[in-house]
């Protein structure tokens, strides 16, 4: 039987953080999905750092994730703030129309 | 397993303490207050940051401290760059009273975020673990997401509120990855434990520890707005309520400097000749793509951000020397720079009316025969940018040339001195808009003159005259934080 190293745990955070930047980078449909890249994003580093943190028996690396967690709950919440506040002016939450800035 | 808890000294990090503390309070009598008794929000906001820099000076250390557990830091660099932060933000919170009231966004919200915004910047100034840098950052980047959007009624300032929301916590995401990547090589989040961790493994993993470093390089320069990472800034300027860029432009890029320093120079200084090489390719685009695209605009605030851009790569060009002479270089020109752009949005608020935008350049034009005092502000300021003597421009960057030369970094020196002369193109342009244009037939010449925002406005750009002529009584500062 296969059993599960250190490098298992930081391939698949690599492969869900590539994930997360092509949802930001490709994404042409909807905000929401932005928000849920950036969320992915955070979650990937929050692997990265727990199986580290297991494999280096060190206690820092978990109290980073609590930190981590904690802020991605406050950033999430001022996003969507930000998302209602575009809507109620927009009218529109479509990644294409935000267009009124450019060069 | 047991935990020992030892009380860590409290002492350095007194002004963050007063901060905060202060901070609540605010946000709490500004419940209080009536909308017309505003002026009291701003009267304490600005005692706040006044007793910040009190507190700073009251425990300034001669030699460096550090407490709780080595994470925070208090050294001559974190004393001066955090008294420079707190005059910034005075200068920005006096300016924006005139323009938020004629806005109708005149509420205590913009100060209360204002100042956790340069608590988060202070905290930044002075960490030294990943994990302090991490939550300054992020404590100074939710407070201008909030403030860029803090015009509900504006579709220009969310949509720049969300544009910058994105790219931030992308980049907050890229440099977290690379800070992950760190822990598990060195197994330290501490800045001091890192460098020694990182200097025993340069043999052992120098893939893994370039591939970390690359990742915390682009989140650097996402945050200070280096080429090819500039995206946000030109839509973010443009975008926020004038007040707001006036803020984002100025203090931030101090705390961005600060972070620079703590995480390359403290942290990876063993890894030097890597990120020497990067940051050598992000100034040298940041100076090329920052001036000549600013030749194109016709909306000042854009043309002020890609102005930053070119900025930053001088910024750059002085770390990348990776010696203290470089160093203190850069120090002085990021200080400077943040007062020359207090100075020039703080015209451009001035100017602002209600029901009138300034911030088309056009909209400057002729400003010398209705105002004759602002526009001989903003020449300074503009001159000062471009670097045009006796501004302090000049010598900012003359410092950061020098340094370069003294490196055998010659063909970057030459390369920064063509890019200014290309940028001396568009500042002058706004001088030669102001003074030899004629007005435009809307243009009125009432301009609300509050007194406060009169003499504030003059002594900034006097300043920049000043510290011009006599730039030692900054740089023996800057000198003394790298030494």
């Amino acid at each position: 039987m296969m059993t599960v190293t250190l490098s298992h745990y930081l391939i698949l955070a690599a492969v869900l953080f590539s994930i997360s930047i092509a949802g930001i980078v490709i994404n042409r449909k909807n905000i929401i999905i932005l928000l849920m890249s950036i969320e992915l994003m955070l979650l990937s580093v929050n692997l990265n750092f727990i199986a580290f943190s297991h494999y280096l028996d060190d206690l820092a690396g978990q109290v980073f994730v609590f930190f981590i967690l904690t802020v991605a709950a406050a950033e999430a919440a001022i996003g969507l703030a930000i998302l209602v506040v575009l809507f109620r002016n927009k009218r529109s939450i479509n990644v294409e129309d935000i267009k009124e800035l450019k060069w | 397993m047991t935990a020992e808890f030892i009380q860590p000294d409290l002492m350095p990090a007194l002004p963050e303490m007063v901060m905060l503390a202060m901070t609540c309070l605010v946000l709490v009598v500004d419940l209080f207050l009536p909308q017309g008794k505003r002026g009291f929000t701003l009267l304490l906001s600005v005692l706040t940051l006044v007793l910040a820099i009190a507190a700073v000076i009251a425990v300034a250390p001669v030699t460096a401290v550090s407490s709780f557990g080595g994470s925070f830091v208090l050294d001559q660099l974190a004393v001066v760059l955090k008294i420079a932060v707190c005059v910034v933000t005075i200068l920005v919170f006096v300016y924006s009273r005139d323009y938020l009231s004629d806005h109708d966004i005149y509420k205590g919200e913009y100060y209360v975020l204002g100042l956790f915004a340069t608590l988060g910047m202070m905290v930044m100034i002075s960490a030294h673990s990943f994990l302090l840098v991490y939550l300054g950052l992020e404590l100074l980047s939710l407070s201008l997401y909030a403030m860029i959007a803090f015009n509900k009624n504006s579709l220009s300032a969310s949509e720049s509120a969300m544009k910058y929301f994105v790219l931030g916590a992308m980049a907050s995401g890229l440099l977290l990855y690379g800070i992950s990547i760190f822990y598990g090589i060195t197994g330290t989040l501490d800045i001091n434990q890192l460098s020694v961790a990182v200097n025993s493994q340069m043999s052992q993993h120098p893939v893994a520890l370039g591939f970390a470093l690359t990742f915390i390089v682009v989140g650097l320069s996402f945050k200070l707005g280096a080429v090819p990472f500039h995206m946000w800034l030109p839509d973010i300027y443009q975008g926020s309520p004038t007040s707001v860029t006036l803020f984002i432009g100025t203090a931030p890029k101090i705390a961005g400097f600060a972070m620079a320093i703590r995480l390359l120079v403290d942290g990876l200084g063993d890894l030097q000749v890597d990120w020497s090489q990067m940051l050598m390719v992000l100034a040298v685009a940041s100076l090329a793509v920052g001036n000549i695209i600013a030749i194109a605009q016709t909306n000042f605030k854009r043309m002020l951000a890609y102005s930053t851009i070119s900025h930053v790569g001088f910024i750059l060009l002085g770390i990348l020397t990776a010696t203290a002479n470089g160093y203190s270089s850069a120090m002085f020109y990021t200080i400077t720079y943040a007062l020359t752009a207090a100075a020039a949005f703080g015209v451009l608020l001035v100017l602002n009316r209600k029901g009138f935008e300034a911030e088309n350049i056009s909209d400057l034009s002729g400003l010398n025969d209705s105002n004759p005092w602002y526009a001989a502000l903003l020449a300074i300021a503009m001159f000062s940018m471009a670097g045009v003597p006796p501004t302090v421009g000049f010598y900012a960057k003359l410092t950061i040339l020098q340094a370069l030369v003294q490196v055998d970094m010659v063909w970057l020196a030459v390369l920064a001195v063509l890019f200014s002369v290309i940028g001396l193109f568009y500042y002058l342009r706004i001088i030669k808009v102001m003074y030899f244009d004629k007005p435009l037939a809307e243009q009125t010449t009432t301009i609300k003159e509050a007194l406060d925002v009169k003499v504030l406005l003059g002594a900034n750009s006097l300043s920049l005259i000043l510290l011009g002529m006599f730039p030692s009584t900054l740089m023996v500062y800057c000198i003394l934080a790298f030494s």
